[in-house]
């Protein structure tokens, strides 16, 4: 590992000393940070795929009928019939916080008219499949509302668990290392200079010991 | 208080039924109009758009701009013509970034 380009002074060593000092409980906050995001990402991960895939097949399913109803019923009729629908569907959305990513919060709340029928038609006027459709798609938006908010979720934790893993893996391999590197070369140096000083010393005592002696 | 809203878009014959339900249907048949709609209703308090799959195919730049942001959300949908398996390789790439290799996938290939 390259050793930082500095000058071997007492000055620089103290400076370098806090700076390995910060860069290791850094390393050790953020190394718990990511397995934390990790642990919760599992989780989430795993429940966004179960409902993708519940969400996928049910709404496939619910095409199907829906498909059956415009191919029995003429599209203007279709269209006119659903055109104001009875149900409105209200959401309110937060910021949620999870290991400080900011991800989405979704309260869902279906507003329904008691007096009102969920079909916003007469039957007269239309098929029954219609119905079944309606009845499927509104069985599923709840699902895909969470579905919605889970795989938001689940994207924004991952992008923070890449960054987290990218920081955790630069101070351990890279800043950590040249950091004790240098440290050492200092203490090194200055311990060199030490001997160098020292050896100097006793050859200047030596050498006035000898012209004391000859005197 | 300011109430969000909820719109699909896609190809006409799949989304309408959504309609019934009180969303906001946009039927659009083009993918650059797709996305014209997406930066408009992303400044309208749209907090959920669903998209169909096959649209959003074309779109991803676009989709991909609002990714850092926790609104609007944006999903894939499959249309009535079944899944193409758009969605599921979000969620396999969000695996792959966040833990490197894929965990979940792994026993289909």
């Amino acid at each position: 590992m390259a050793v930082m380009r500095v000058n071997p002074t007492r000055m620089e060593l103290t400076r370098l000393k806090n700076r390995l000092q910060v860069a290791v409980r850094g390393h050790k906050l953020l190394k718990d940070k990511r397995d934390e995001m990790m642990r919760r990402f599992i989780d989430l991960i795993k429940r966004n795929k179960e409902l993708r895939e519940r969400v996928e097949q049910k709404l496939t399913l619910a095409f199907k009928d829906f498909l059956m109803a415009r191919a029995v019923m003429s599209s203007e009729v279709l269209e006119e019939a659903i055109m104001f629908p009875t149900r409105k569907v209200e959401i309110k959305p937060s910021i949620g916080n999870i290991m400080g990513v900011t991800v989405p919060v979704i309260e869902y709340k279906e507003v329904t008219d008691r007096e009102l029928s969920p079909y916003p038609y007469s039957f007269a006027a239309t098929s029954a499949e219609l119905d079944g459709a309606i009845a499927a798609f509104s069985d599923i938006l709840p699902l895909m509302v969470e579905l919605a908010q889970i795989e938001k979720t689940c994207q924004m934790l991952a992008d923070e668990i890449e960054k987290t893993r990218r920081r955790v893996n630069a101070l351990e391999y890279v800043v950590i290392p040249q950091l004790k590197e240098t440290i050492r070369y200092i203490t090194m140096k200055l311990d060199e200079n030490e001997r160098g000083n020292r050896t100097r010393l006793m050859k200047v005592k030596d050498m006035l010991e000898k012209k004391d002696a000859t005197i | 208080m300011c109430m969000y809203k909820m719109g699909v878009i896609g190809d006409k014959d799949s989304i309408l039924g959504f309609k019934a339900l009180g969303l906001s249907v946009f039927p659009v048949t083009q993918p650059e109009q797709a996305a014209r709609l997406i930066h408009r209703l992303a400044k309208e308090n749209y907090a959920v758009l669903f998209i169909t799959e096959p649209i959003a195919k074309d779109i991803q730049e676009t989709i991909d701009r609002y990714s850092a942001q926790p609104f609007p959300i944006i999903t894939l949908i499959p249309n009535n013509a079944g899944s193409i398996g758009l969605g599921m390789k979000g969620v396999k790439a969000s695996v792959e970034k966040a833990v490197g290799v894929d965990i979940l996938f792994g026993e289909r290939g």
